[in-house]
């Protein structure tokens, strides 16, 4: 966390202190032609040992992630494994993270990536610098670095001489390219990784300490708000604004061609003038949204690019039983608490924004293309915001407030979205629908699997495609125009994630029909379609196994060779004290699921139990139990806090959640139309950890959530007999279903 | 035009207009971060702070209905030296992903257990009914609540 700059000082200190030089990246190494050796996790894209730690004559390290503090701990991880390698207690370990003028540039902190990319550049950066310093300690301590012990950097020979990282520190040479060649430590002799080291953010969220980018308010700082349109494509035609440029404290209002915002020195008085430019603004509308009762349909009735993903051929049998089933997900909110902010200043034809998006790199190359000027004149800073759970409007209001302070050089523009900007323009995890077809033989083994599923992009990110990815670039008065949308390729995959099943079927065929056409603005949602696929897959087992009265757990463990996958069936069963042969009772029941992330991250298996009022259709969800194999485990409690958090989310996406639209525009935009979870409904979550030193650490901040859409929806048909195939799984869908 | 406020202790004079909203005096005049703009709408909590004691939602109350009562908001019950017993049992508890709706909740619950040091699992849910979290915190704020209670409980 970069805490946020107070005081005038400071701030403009921090303007003018952009240093641009830095060790070379990649591009410049390859114009010079040096070979490039493949190096691990992020060390391959930032391969220099000074953009990674730096070494203070007070012996304190600076370490510099690209990654960023979204409210997963992540920071605190980090910083752990670095203070691990280098022999140094946390106190004396600073973060640096996201910041386009000093550290790394590591892409989006998404996908769960942070602790394999970041974690294993920071391993081994962190255990090629001790050895450098190991070594200059030869010439004081007159031993060799096998025979030296370093305590909290402090480097000691068998004599009882030592000397300080500190001292070394001006001779050591970090401005060099990393070999990745000097062996971390092993987990058997790790003191600080394995800790459930306390966050290191939370002391300043409990106090009101500055904390957000929302709590910056450098001296002279103006507030802003955008007018957005009725609907998606709309244009402005015409706006009176001479009314609120006459109101006192309004300072401008701003008009690019469709984008439409207004400055004023007191933030209530922007919100009052948003209102009022709002009302008088006439738009010509865009084209109408799909009917929502058949956007399914429609989204099937799209041009699709079909990828054939997962093909398995054996031996076909004839004479099985066929089964089928269709399944869909509606658009989904990220739904943040607060809504996006950013704090933007022009100075000297120079461009500085305080962001909480998830990738400052690349959200300033997409501010260099909106803004027409160079990507070395824009400094991006990340603070903390609101948890975003993916790709939200963090971004889309950075080019707001840049494009506000545009107006007012000199002076800071702090601008936050209003709830219903949030809600209205975000863009959304996408509607999908997925089909799925299952043979069984004579023996109840599933011999043959088809799989299909439809879905938009699930990353329109900045920098995804070819274009401009940011919402107002799309309404200037040169509008520019967002690229094709994109599919990250398989194994990690988009709405494809987690489609290919993890169990072994004779033979399969998975199709993913990508609709590139996207009638309602769709992006990056924690978990991308995996949420979709595995709630599809794992419900689709169940229904097999109940064809043929088997055990969800025992028939899931017959198609299962994963050790590891095995495993946390097994220990999720246990947890809940499962009994095969259990009845539901019409109302109450329990349900499993599982999945490997991606199929190469993190293994999850979830039980829950549910109790339905069949009166009222509404369903509960007492109890989840979860075990969870993330590999070595960087911080237990950090990780146990993501796989809960993740469990409670998800249950509030399978229960509730669901963006309301209509053909006039979108209807959510309070949280009147969008509940979601409240805490008398929140389950009882109990996460179990199978710690497995010797296996690399993965993420798991979308591990749990697939598992526990399916697990719910598991037990709903175990306690009714009837299965909703539909989410949400609200009391509309309950009663039908029950009818 | 100016309005005197009450917070934390302290009078307060302020040139906003009689209609503005609480938090917005709170954050931007008075330099306070604790409350924050969740919703302005009185659904999602993340402004709460305690009027004579009270939780309100502070982006739905106007300085003028404000009168002599006495504001107290997260700043004022404690510190990063001295922090409350919420705030204390949150940090122990780990109570916190993104942090945003964490202002809330502990304003929620200091005026739960102001009211009630004994408060039932499901007294602290009920009482949190109305504060909204995204990151799916809620099990450890329940239990941060219920460790507070204790503390508080005993001195
Ligand atoms: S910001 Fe006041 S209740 Fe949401
Ligand atoms: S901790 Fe993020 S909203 Fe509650």
């Amino acid at each position: 966390m970069n805490a946020p700059i107070l005081n005038r000082r400071k701030f403009t200190k921090g303007l003018g202190g952009i240093v641009l030089a830095f060790s070379l990246g990649p591009s410049e190494l390859l114009a010079q032609g040096a070979p490039q050796p493949q190096l691990p996790g992020s060390l391959n894209n930032n391969r220099m040992l000074d953009a990674w730690i730096r070494i203070a004559s007070n012996g304190s390290a600076t370490v510099f992630t690209g990654k960023v503090e979204l409210g997963q701990g992540i920071l605190t991880a980090l910083s752990q494994i670095a203070a691990e390698e280098l022999d140094l207690p946390l106190s004396r370990v600073k973060m640096i993270s996201g910041d386009t003028g000093q550290t790394p540039n590591e892409g989006q902190t998404a996908g769960s990536q942070s602790i394999e990319n970041s974690g294993t550049a920071l391993r081994l950066a962190g255990a090629e610098v001790r050895a450098i310093l190991l070594e200059l300690a030869e010439k004081r301590l007159g031993v060799t670095p096998d025979k030296m012990t370093v305590n909290d950097g402090m480097i000691s020979g068998p004599d009882g001489r030592y000397v300080s990282y500190g001292l070394l520190a001006s001779t050591a040479n970090l401005k060099r390219e990393a070999t990745a060649k000097v062996p971390p430590k092993l987990p058997a002799d790790y003191k600080i990784v394995g800790k459930s080291i306390p966050r290191h953010d939370i002391p300043a969220k409990v106090t009101g300490g500055a904390a957000f980018v929302q709590d910056m308010r450098p001296l002279g700082m103006l507030h802003g708000r955008v007018v957005r349109p009725p609907r998606y494509g709309s244009t402005l035609v015409s706006v009176d604004d001479a009314a609120v440029k006459v109101t006192p404290g309004v300072v401008a209002v701003v008009r690019d061609g469709s984008f439409l915002g207004v400055i004023a020195e007191r933030e209530e008085i922007a919100v009052g003038a948003r209102e009022a430019l709002a009302k008088n603004a006439k738009w010509n509308l865009g084209p109408e949204l799909p009917d929502p009762d058949r956007i399914f349909e429609h989204l099937k009735s799209l041009p699709s690019r079909d990828q054939v993903i997962g093909v398995k051929e054996g031996m076909l049998l004839a004479g099985g039983r066929m089964f089928q089933s269709t399944y869909t997900r509606p658009y989904t909110a990220h739904a943040s608490i607060g809504p996006s902010c950013a704090l933007a200043e022009f100075r000297d034809g120079k461009l500085s924004v305080w962001t909480h998006s998830q990738g400052v790199f690349p959200l300033r190359a997409e501010l260099a293309k909106a803004l027409k000027m160079p990507a070395a004149s824009i400094h991006c800073i990340h603070v903390e915001g609101s948890g975003c759970y993916g790709h939200n409007g963090a971004d889309d209001v950075a080019l707001d407030a840049a494009l506000l302070a545009r107006a007012t050089p000199g002076k800071p523009v702090r601008l936050q979205w209003m709830r219903d900007d949030e809600f209205a323009w975000e863009p959304y995890g996408p509607a999908m629908a997925m089909q799925v077809k299952a043979a069984l033989d004579p023996e109840g083994r599933i011999y043959n699997w088809q799989y299909e599923l439809w879905s938009n992009s699930h990353s329109t990110r900045p920098e995804s495609t070819s274009g401009t990815n940011v919402l107002a670039a799309w309404y200037l008065a040169e509008p520019q125009q967002m690229g094709p949308p994109t599919s990250p390729p398989q194994p990690a995959g988009g709405g494809d994630r987690n489609a290919i099943p993890l169990y072994d079927f004779a033979n399969q065929k998975v199709t993913h029909h990508f609709v590139q056409d996207m009638p309602i603005r769709a992006s990056a949602l924690r978990t991308l379609g995996a949420y979709a696929n595995v709630f599809t897959i794992e419900s689709f087992m169940d229904e097999l196994a109940n064809a043929i009265a088997a055990d969800p757990i025992a028939f899931r463990l017959a198609h299962l060779k994963d050790a590891r996958a095995r495993a946390v069936i097994e220990k999720a069963a246990a947890m809940a004290n499962w009994k095969p042969g259990q009845q539901g009772d019409g109302s109450r029941g329990r349900g499993i699921g599982f999945a490997r992330y991606k199929n190469l991250q993190t293994y999850v298996a979830v039980v829950a139990t549910v109790e339905v009022d069949r009166a009222t259709g509404r369903v509960r969800v007492p109890q989840v139990w979860a075990a969870t194999d993330a590999g070595l485990v960087i911080n237990p409690d950090g990780l146990t806090n993501q796989i809960e958090g993740g469990i409670i989310q998800s249950t509030s996406w399978t229960l509730y959640e669901e963006v309301q639209f209509d053909k006039s525009g979108i209807l959510s935009r309070d949280w009147s139309r969008y509940p979601i979870l409240t805490m008398p409904d929140v389950p009882k979550v109990t996460v179990e950890l199978l710690n497995r030193q010797n296996e690399r650490p993965l993420g798991a901040g979308e591990a749990s959530q697939g598992p526990t859409a399916a697990a719910i929806a598991n037990a709903f048909a175990h306690a009714t007999g009837k299965r909703i195939r539909s989410l949400p799984m609200n009391a509309q869908q309950v009663k039908i279903s029950l009818r | 035009m100016a309005t005197n406020l009450k917070v934390n202790g302290q009078t307060r004079r302020t040139t906003a207009k009689p209609d503005t909203p609480l938090l917005y005096v709170l954050r931007n005049d008075l330099q306070l971060n604790g409350a924050k703009f969740g919703c302005g709408l009185a659904q999602c909590g993340a402004c709460t702070v305690l009027l004579n004691g009270k939780a309100i939602r502070s982006c739905q109350t106007p300085i003028s209905t404000i009168g002599n009562g006495e504001i107290t908001t997260i700043e004022g019950i404690g510190s990063l030296a001295t922090p409350h017993p919420v705030q204390q049992a949150f940090i122990e508890e780990q109570a916190a992903q993104c942090g945003y709706c964490t202002n809330g909740m502990i304003m929620a619950a200091k005026d739960l257990l102001d009211r009630n040091l004994r408060p039932s699992e499901t007294d602290v849910r009920e009482a949190l009914a109305g504060n909204l979290c995204r990151c799916g915190t809620h099990n450890r704020i329940v239990r941060a609540v219920l460790r507070a209670a204790k503390v508080m409980g005993r001195t």
